[in-house]
C-alpha cells in the first residue's frame, strides 16, 4: 500500500442551471480513483455550492497512482429521475509523485463536459502521501521526472545523459467498439478520454521504469503522441532522452571558489592555449581508449554520455565513467540502447562536436487490427526498423549519434506513413568545456576569434565522402572543411556565430494521388514519396539561397497523406553561419535558346531573383566580410556538388532506396526553366512575401541575431481549414492553393500581432492534415515575443561590465552542465567557468586532458570494420584540427565569476503573480528565471457538438474549444502552484465535421512543463534584500540516481 | 479555395479596440471591414482585404463569446476561459455598457418592457444608431434595472458593484434606472432640448434628496422610488400660494431683495405669482403618479418657458430662485421650512441646469 491519495472538494461556482423550474442546481460531486468512488453531500439550490467536504482517502498502489487519473464528476441531484452529469475534471496526479515538484494540487478547475464544454468551476485540493517502497521489483517508476523541454531544464544540471527511451502501448479505440452504437456520444467521448489518460499514464510509467533501469532519474525531451488508427486501434507512443539530472544547488557552496581563472590557465601543463569547443579532447590518442573498449566486446552501442567522473582526480581516465559503462554493460542489453538518439535540440556548449546533416526515414505501412494489445510487436517492429535506418544513415555521415530526433505518423484510412528524422552528429564524449565563456556572451562579432565553428566542420572524411558535397575550408578557422550548406533539426547552438538575423523558411508541396485501396494505395504513396522529398529539398535550397543564407536549423518535414493527395510541408529557420561559405546565387537557364523574347523573359526573371536576394540580404542584415580568395584556400577539386539530405523510403518490403538529392555538377544553383512547372516554381519562389517590417519569424527556440527580448509574450494557436474547389485539380493549382493558404495564414498572424511590433514569432509550428477529400487543415502554434529595437546588442566589454545580472543568467545556463565535471573539484572550484575545469582538472590529475577522453563509446562504429577505419580517419582529422585553435582572451572570465555571487538567489517566493498563467512553446520565459519545475502537463480532450450552427459554426465551435483547452491547461498549472507552461505543444488537433447533420467533433492533445518563474526585475530586488543565503529551501534535492 | 474555418486563439485574448467599437456599434462583419478599409489600415499595415476580413471575423467571434460574460461582469473577472489583463477587462465592460446620447434620450423614462423593445426599430431609424446597438443598449438598461431594482443601498453603488462600471457610468445608469422606474416623461417635443446630462443631473439630485434613501439608508428600494411620505407632505406647501397674505408677503420679500439686481425685474414682479403658483402646485400634485411622470413637462411649462419668453438671463434666474427659496424662511406663518428646503434645493438646481436653449 505505498500511497494514500487525499482529495477534498471545497466548492463550486458558476454552475449551469440544471433545474429550469427554480433556475438553480442541486449539485453534488463524485470523486473516483481506480475502482473506488466517494460522494459529497448534495448542496441544494445553488449555482455556487459550498461542499467543504471531508478528506476522501484512497489507499492505492503507486502503479495505479501513475496510471490512473483522478476523476471528479459534478452531478445535479434529481429525486425522481437519474442524476444529470454537469461535467468532469480529470486531474493527473503525477506531479505529486516526485518530491521536488508540487506538493499539493489546489485550485479552481473548469468543469468540462464533452458536449457542452466548460460549465462552471470546482475548487479541489489533492494531496498524496507516499510511503517508501522497498520492493525492488516494483512496476512503478514514481520519482522519475518528465520534461517536454528539449534541452536540459533551466534549474537542473545533467550528470549523465543516458540516451534514448521509447515505448508504445496500444488498445482498441472505444469509438470503434460495438458498444459505441448503443451508448451516448458523451459516454463514448468520456470512455475515450479516460482510456487515453490511462494509456498515457501507463506509458509514462513504463518509460520511467526503463529510465530507472538505466539508472537515470529523468526524461528530457519527452514527446508523447497518439495514433488514431481507427478500426485497427489506438496507439500511444512516446520517445524521450533519459538523463540523470541534478538540481542546481544553492549559493553557499560556491562562495569559496573564486580562483583566478587566468592563473589556472598558466599553470596548466598543457601547452596549447585554451581554445573553444572541446578540441583538447581530440588531442588524446583516442584509439587507445576506444581500443580498450573494443577488447571488452561491447556488442551494444551505448549512447551514454558521461559528464561526471572527470574530477575523480588521478583516476581520471579509468574512473567513474568507466565504471558507469561497466555497470551498464552488465545490465541486460536493452533494445533501446541500440539507438544513440537524443530528442534534445539544444545542448550545452561543447556537447556537439560536429553536425553531419539531417537524416530521415519514412515508411509506408498498412494498418491491421491490433490483436493483442499487450504485445504491440508489429508497431514496435515498424519503429525499430525506421530507427535502424536512421542509425545507418547517421553512420554513413560519419556520425555516431542522432540529435534533435523526432518521430511522427500520418494516417489516412488504413495507410500509415511513419517518419523519423534527426540530425546526425558527433558528440563530445565528455564535457570539456573551454571556450564557453565567450560563447555565452552573445556578441561575438567583434572578436576576431573563430569561435563556434566546430560543429560545422564535416564529421565524415573528405576523401571518402558518403555523398557528393561541395567542401571548402571553414570561413571562421580556415583550417577544417565545411559543407557549403548545412541542414539540421536542432536549435542553433549557443556558441555558433551568425551574421544578421534568421528567418522562417518553408517549402510547401502537394501531389495528387489516385484513390486506391490497400496495397495499391501504399505502393502509390511510396512511389510518390521520393519525388516529394526531392522537391521539398529543392524548394528549401532555393528559398535558402534566395534569402542569402547558408544553413537551416529546426528543420521539420511533414508529409501528410490524404485520400487523393499527399502534402509536404517543411519548416526551418534559415541563418547565415559565418563558418560556411557565402551562398551562391540562383541562375536561371532556359531550355530553348535563340528565342529572343524568351531570353528576355529569362533575363528578366534572373534580374528579379538577384534583386530579391539583394533585398533579403539587406532585410536580414547579412553582410559577411569579404574574404580574400587565397585565405580560403583552393577549392576542393572533386566533387563539386551540393550537400544533400540523406534519407530513404521503404515500403513494408524493407527495400531501401537511397535518394540522391544533389543537383549534379553545377557551379551555382541553376534552375532550368524547361516547362511551365519550373516557371511555377520560380514564381512561387518570388511570391513568398517577407514579414512586414518590425516582424521576424523563426521556428527555433530563439531568433538568431536577436537577443534583447522584452517580457511581453503572446502564445497562440491558429487553425484554418480550406476547401479546394473540385474542378480541374492539378498539382499546380493545388500547390498554389496550399502556398496561398500558408502565406495568408502568416500574413494574418502578422496583422493580428501588429501591436507587438517590434516582435518575433518564435517556434512557429505548422501542422497540416487532410481531414477529408477536399479539405486542408493547417494548424499553427507559435509565440510572439517583443524585443527592444533600440537597446541593440551591446559590445562584450560593456556587456560584461554593466550587466552583471545578465552575465549571471548566462552563467546559470552555463553551469548546468560543466559543474559536475568533477565531483571532487566541485567543492573547490565550482564557480569557475568550465574552461578552468578542464585545465584545473587536468593539472590536478597530472594527466593531460587529452588522455582522459575515455567515456565516449564508438563501439557502434566498431561493429563494422569499415566504419572503424572511418572513425580512425575522423579522429586523425580532429586531432589535427584540435591543436591549432587560437587563443581566447581570459579576461572575460573574471567578471563572470564575480557575477555569480549576485545571481544565487533562487527564491522560493513563487506566487507573486497569481492569476495569470503564461504559456509558451519555448523552454524559457524572456526576462524571467524559472525557479521550479512542477511536473509535466499532458492533457487530452474531446469536444463534440450536435448543434454546430447554434455554436457559431465550425469556427465558433473550434475557437471556443481551443480557448477552453487553454483555460484547462492554465487551471491545472495554477493548481500546481505554477505561473507558466513552457515547452507547450499542441500535438494533435483532429477536427471532423458534418455540417449536414449539424455535428462536429474535435480531439486535442497538448503537453508542456508547468513551472514557476520569477521576473528578473523581481529577482534583483530579492537578491538585494537577501544577499546570499536566500536560496536553499527550494532544493529538496537528494534525487540523484546512480 | 475558401476558408471553411479560420480561427486565432491567443493565450491572452487579443482585443482590438477599434473592432470592438465597430462591433458595439452594431455593424455587420462586412460593414466593419468596409469601415476599416476606409480608415486606411490596409495602407498602414500592408495587409490585404482577406486578412482584414479574417481578422474582423475573429474579433467578432471573440466578442460574441465574451458577450455572455459581459452580461454579468463579475463573471468576466472570475472566468477562466479568456485570459484578459484587468485593464482590458475594465475597458471591455465600460465600453459595453456605454450608451449613445441619442438613444438614451429616446428611451429615458420609458418602461423597459417588450413594448418599448418593439419600438427600437423606429428609434434606430430616428437616431441613426444601428438596431443591433439599440438592442444592446436597451438590454443593458433592462438588465441593470432588473438587478438593482429591489436592492438595498445606494443605487449607483449597487450598479457599480454588480456591473463593475466606472463611477461616472454607474451614476448615469442610476439616472436611467431612476427615470425608468418613475417613468418621467422626457420625450415631449418641448423637452427635446434637454440633454441626457441635464436629466441625469436632475435624477442624481432627486435620488439624493427625494428618495427614502435620503432620510434612511436601510430601506428597500431606497434610491429607486420617490419618498412617498415626502410627496404626501409636499401638499402642505400649497399654503404658500393658497394663502393670499402669505403669497403677497413672499412676493414683497423677494421683490425687495432683488430690486435693482435683476435686468428683468419688472417681468419678474409681474410674473411672480404665476411662477410661484406653478412651482408650488407642481409640488402639491406629486402624489399623483401621472403628475410625477409629467414633472419635467410641468417644470418647463410652468417655469422655464415663461422665463424664457421674457428673456431672463440665467444669472437672473439664479438670483431669483435663490431669493425665492430663501425668503420663505422669513415667512413667520409658514411651518414647513425643512420640507420646503428639501423640495426647493433640488428643484432650484434642476431648474438652473435645465434653463438653457
Amino acid at each position: 500500500m505505498p500511497g494514500k491519495l487525499k482529495v477534498k472538494i471545497v466548492a463550486g461556482r458558476h454552475l449551469p442551471v440544471m433545474d429550469r423550474a427554480s433556475d438553480l442546481t442541486d449539485a453534488f460531486v463524485e470523486v473516483k480513483f481506480g475502482n473506488t468512488t466517494f460522494k459529497t453531500d448534495v448542496y441544494n439550490k445553488s449555482l455556487n455550492p459550498q461542499w467543504n467536504s471531508e478528506w476522501f482517502k484512497f489507499e492505492v498502489d503507486d502503479e495505479d497512482l501513475q496510471d490512473e487519473p483522478l476523476q471528479i464528476t459534478v452531478l445535479d441531484h434529481d429525486t425522481y429521475s437519474a442524476n444529470d452529469a454537469i461535467g468532469k475534471v480529470y486531474i493527473d496526479i503525477d506531479p505529486l509523485l516526485y518530491s521536488e515538484a508540487a506538493t499539493v494540487i489546489s485550485g479552481w478547475f473548469p468543469i468540462y463536459d464533452t458536449i457542452h464544454g466548460i460549465r462552471g468551476e470546482i475548487n479541489v485540493v489533492v494531496k498524496v502521501d507516499l510511503f517508501n517502497d522497498l520492493n525492488r521489483f516494483r512496476q512503478s517508476s514514481c520519482g522519475v521526472k518528465f520534461f517536454c523541454t528539449t534541452s536540459i531544464p533551466k534549474c537542473y544540471q545533467a550528470v549523465i545523459i543516458h540516451g534514448f527511451v521509447e515505448e508504445l502501448v496500444v488498445n482498441e479505440d472505444p469509438e470503434y467498439q460495438w458498444i459505441d452504437r448503443i451508448r451516448t456520444p458523451r459516454a463514448s467521448n468520456e470512455a475515450r478520454q479516460r482510456l487515453i489518460s490511462l494509456m498515457s499514464g501507463e506509458l509514462q510509467r513504463k518509460i520511467g521504469l526503463k529510465v530507472l533501469e538505466m539508472r537515470g532519474n529523468a526524461v528530457v525531451g519527452y514527446l508523447q503522441c497518439f495514433d488514431l488508427e481507427g478500426e485497427s486501434g489506438l496507439v500511444v507512443r512516446a520517445i524521450g532522452t533519459a538523463c540523470t539530472l541534478d538540481k542546481l544547488s544553492s549559493t553557499a557552496a560556491f562562495l569559496p571558489a573564486c580562483n583566478s581563472p587566468s592563473k589556472e590557465m598558466k599553470e596548466s601543463p598543457l601547452v596549447h592555449p585554451p581554445s573553444h569547443g572541446c578540441r583538447s579532447t581530440h588531442n588524446s590518442p583516442i584509439h587507445t581508449a576506444t581500443g580498450s573498449r573494443l577488447t571488452q566486446n561491447f556488442s551494444v552501442s551505448v549512447p551514454t554520455l558521461i559528464y561526471t567522473g572527470m574530477g575523480s582526480g588521478s583516476a581520471g581516465k579509468e574512473g567513474g565513467p568507466f565504471k558507469a559503462l561497466l555497470r551498464q554493460q552488465t545490465q541486460s542489453a536493452l533494445e533501446q540502447r541500440e539507438f544513440p538518439f537524443f530528442t534534445l535540440t539544444a545542448f550545452p556548449p561543447g556537447f556537439l562536436v560536429h553536425v553531419g546533416g539531417v537524416v530521415s526515414a519514412r515508411s509506408v505501412k498498412l494498418l491491421d487490427r491490433i490483436h493483442n494489445p499487450d504485445e504491440p510487436e508489429t508497431r514496435d517492429a515498424w519503429w525499430a526498423e525506421i530507427r535502424q535506418e536512421i542509425k545507418s544513415h547517421a553512420k554513413a555521415l560519419g556520425c555516431h549519434a542522432v540529435v534533435g530526433y523526432s518521430e511522427s505518423t500520418s494516417i489516412c484510412e488504413e495507410v500509415c506513413i511513419l517518419s523519423a528524422s534527426g540530425t546526425a552528429a558527433v558528440l563530445n564524449p565528455r564535457f570539456l568545456q573551454d571556450g564557453t565563456v565567450e560563447g555565452c556572451l552573445e556578441p561575438r562579432q567583434e572578436e576576431n576569434l573563430p569561435a563556434g565553428c566546430g560543429f560545422c566542420h564535416i564529421p565524415y572524411d573528405e576523401l571518402n565522402m558518403p555523398f557528393p558535397a561541395h567542401l571548402t575550408y571553414c570561413y571562421s578557422c580556415r583550417k577544417q572543411k565545411v559543407p557549403d550548406v548545412l541542414f539540421t533539426t536542432i536549435d542553433l547552438p549557443t556558441d555558433a556565430t551568425v551574421i544578421g538575423k534568421g528567418c522562417l523558411i518553408q517549402a510547401r508541396l502537394c501531389r495528387l494521388k489516385k484513390k486506391a485501396q490497400a496495397e495499391a494505395n501504399a505502393t502509390a504513396i511510396s512511389n510518390l514519396l521520393p519525388f516529394m522529398e526531392y522537391e521539398v529539398h529543392t524548394q528549401l535550397m532555393n528559398k535558402l539561397k534566395l534569402k542569402g543564407m547558408n544553413a537551416l536549423f529546426g528543420l521539420r518535414i511533414q508529409i501528410t497523406v490524404g485520400e487523393n493527395m499527399l502534402m509536404g510541408l517543411a519548416s526551418a529557420t534559415g541563418v547565415y553561419l559565418t563558418a560556411l561559405p557565402m551562398p551562391g546565387g540562383i541562375q536561371i537557364a532556359g531550355k530553348t535558346p535563340n528565342d529572343g523574347s524568351y531570353e528576355q523573359h529569362i533575363s528578366h526573371m534572373q534580374k528579379k531573383i538577384n534583386d530579391t536576394i539583394a533585398k533579403n540580404k539587406e532585410l536580414y542584415e547579412i553582410n559577411p566580410p569579404e574574404i580574400p580568395e587565397e585565405i580560403i584556400g583552393s577549392p576542393i577539386p572533386e566533387p563539386r556538388q551540393r550537400s544533400r539530405l540523406l534519407r530513404s523510403q521503404s515500403e513494408s518490403s524493407d527495400e531501401v532506396i537511397e535518394l540522391d538529392l544533389s543537383h549534379g555538377k553545377k557551379d551555382a544553383f541553376v534552375l532550368e526553366i524547361d516547362d511551365t512547372d519550373a516557371m511555377e516554381d520560380v514564381h512561387s519562389l518570388l511570391t513568398d512575401v517577407p514579414p512586414p517590417s518590425g516582424f521576424y519569424s523563426c521556428n527555433t527556440e530563439i531568433m538568431p541575431g536577436i537577443n534583447n527580448w522584452t517580457s511581453e509574450i503572446q502564445m497562440f494557436t491558429s487553425v484554418r481549414v480550406s476547401r479546394l474547389s473540385n474542378i480541374n485539380l492539378t498539382n499546380q493549382t493545388l500547390n498554389k492553393n496550399f502556398n496561398d493558404l500558408c502565406e495568408n495564414l502568416l500574413k494574418s498572424l502578422y496583422f493580428k500581432l501588429r501591436s507587438m511590433i517590434p516582435c518575433c514569432l518564435c517556434h512557429v509550428n505548422f501542422t497540416v492534415s487532410l481531414p477529408e477529400d477536399e479539405l486542408i487543415q493547417v494548424t499553427v502554434t507559435a509565440v510572439a515575443i517583443t524585443f527592444d529595437k533600440h537597446q541593440a546588442v551591446q559590445t562584450t566589454k560593456t556587456h560584461v561590465e554593466k550587466s552583471l545580472q545578465r552575465a549571471s543568467t548566462d552563467n546559470e545556463e552555463l553551469l548546468q552542465f560543466p559543474l559536475e565535471l568533477c565531483t571532487d573539484s566541485l567543492a573547490s572550484h565550482p564557480f569557475s567557468p568550465a574552461k578552468e575545469h578542464l585545465e584545473s582538472a587536468s593539472s590536478n590529475s597530472g594527466i593531460p586532458a587529452a588522455q582522459r577522453a575515455t567515456s565516449i563509446d564508438y563501439s557502434s562504429f566498431a561493429d563494422r570494420c569499415n566504419s572503424w577505419i572511418e572513425l580512425i580517419k575522423l579522429k586523425a582529422q580532429t586531432i589535427r584540427r584540435g591543436s591549432i585553435k587560437t587563443t581566447v582572451s581570459v579576461e572575460k572570465a573574471s567578471p563572470l565569476t564575480e557575477g555569480h555571487f549576485r545571481q544565487r538567489s533562487a527564491p522560493a517566493c513563487a506566487n507573486s503573480t497569481v492569476g495569470v498563467v503564461k504559456m509558451t512553446p519555448l523552454s524559457f520565459i524572456p526576462g524571467a528565471k524559472i525557479t521550479k519545475y512542477l511536473g509535466i502537463i499532458n492533457m487530452f480532450f474531446i469536444r463534440e457538438t450536435t448543434s454546430l450552427r447554434e455554436e457559431g459554426g465550425v469556427s465558433g465551435f473550434l475557437h471556443a474549444f481551443i480557448a477552453e483547452v487553454f483555460a484547462m491547461v492554465r487551471a491545472h498549472v495554477a493548481a500546481l502552484g505554477g505561473n507558466a507552461v513552457v515547452s507547450y505543444i499542441m500535438k494533435q488537433c483532429v477536427f471532423m465535421e458534418n455540417p449536414n447533420k449539424n455535428q462536429a467533433q474535435c480531439l486535442i492533445n497538448v503537453s508542456g512543463d508547468a513551472v514557476i518563474f520569477v521576473r528578473e526585475s523581481e529577482l534583483e530586488i530579492i537578491s538585494a534584500q537577501q544577499p546570499v543565503a536566500s536560496c536553499q529551501p527550494a532544493c529538496s534535492g537528494g534525487e540523484i540516481a546512480t | 479555395m475558401t476558408n471553411e474555418l479560420d480561427i486565432f486563439v491567443g493565450n491572452t485574448t487579443l482585443i482590438d479596440e477599434d473592432v470592438y467599437r465597430l462591433w458595439l456599434d452594431g455593424y455587420s462583419v462586412n460593414d466593419a471591414v468596409g469601415l476599416r478599409v476606409r480608415s486606411g489600415i490596409l495602407e498602414q499595415t500592408g495587409a490585404t482585404a482577406g486578412v482584414l476580413q479574417s481578422d474582423t471575423m475573429d474579433h467578432y467571434r471573440t466578442f460574441h463569446m465574451l458577450e455572455r460574460l459581459l452580461h454579468t461582469p463579475p463573471k468576466l473577472l472570475h472566468q477562466l476561459v479568456f485570459q484578459i489583463p484587468p485593464s482590458r477587462q475594465a475597458l471591455l465592460i465600460e465600453r459595453y455598457y456605454a450608451f449613445d446620447e441619442a438613444f438614451v434620450r429616446e428611451v429615458l423614462g420609458k418602461k423597459l418592457s417588450k413594448g418599448t423593445k418593439k419600438d427600437l426599430d423606429d428609434i434606430s431609424t430616428k437616431t441613426g444608431v444601428t438596431l443591433k446597438s439599440c438592442r444592446r443598449q436597451f438590454d443593458n438598461f433592462k438588465r441593470v434595472f432588473k438587478v438593482v431594482e429591489e436592492m438595498r443601498g445606494s443605487l449607483a453603488g449597487n450598479i457599480q458593484q454588480h456591473f463593475l462600471l466606472s463611477d461616472r457610468l454607474a451614476r448615469d445608469y442610476a439616472a436611467v434606472v431612476f427615470f425608468a422606474n418613475n417613468r418621467f416623461e422626457t420625450g415631449k417635443k418641448k423637452l427635446q432640448y434637454l440633454t441626457f446630462g441635464d436629466l441625469a443631473f436632475c435624477a442624481e439630485l432627486m435620488i439624493q434628496n427625494w428618495t427614502p434613501g435620503a432620510v434612511d439608508s436601510q430601506v428597500d428600494d431606497m434610491d429607486v422610488d420617490l419618498d412617498k411620505e415626502f410627496l404626501q407632505d409636499l401638499k402642505e406647501l400649497k399654503v404658500l400660494v393658497a394663502d393670499k397674505d402669505l403669497l403677497d408677503l413672499h412676493k414683497s420679500l423677494v421683490c425687495t431683495a432683488l430690486r435693482g439686481k435683476l435686468s428683468v425685474f419688472p417681468e419678474m414682479e409681474a410674473n411672480f405669482k404665476n411662477l410661484s403658483r406653478g412651482l408650488v402646485n407642481i409640488a402639491s400634485k406629486l402624489t399623483h403618479t401621472k403628475d410625477v411622470r409629467d414633472l419635467f413637462v410641468d417644470l418647463v411649462e410652468k417655469f422655464i418657458e415663461p422665463c424664457r419668453s421674457d428673456r431672463w438671463p440665467l444669472n437672473d434666474v439664479r438670483l431669483f430662485l435663490n431669493q425665492y427659496s430663501a425668503s420663505v424662511h422669513s415667512l413667520d406663518g409658514f411651518r414647513h421650512q425643512a420640507l420646503w428646503d428639501r423640495y426647493m434645493v433640488t428643484l432650484r438646481s434642476c431648474l438652473l441646469r435645465m434653463y438653457h436653449d
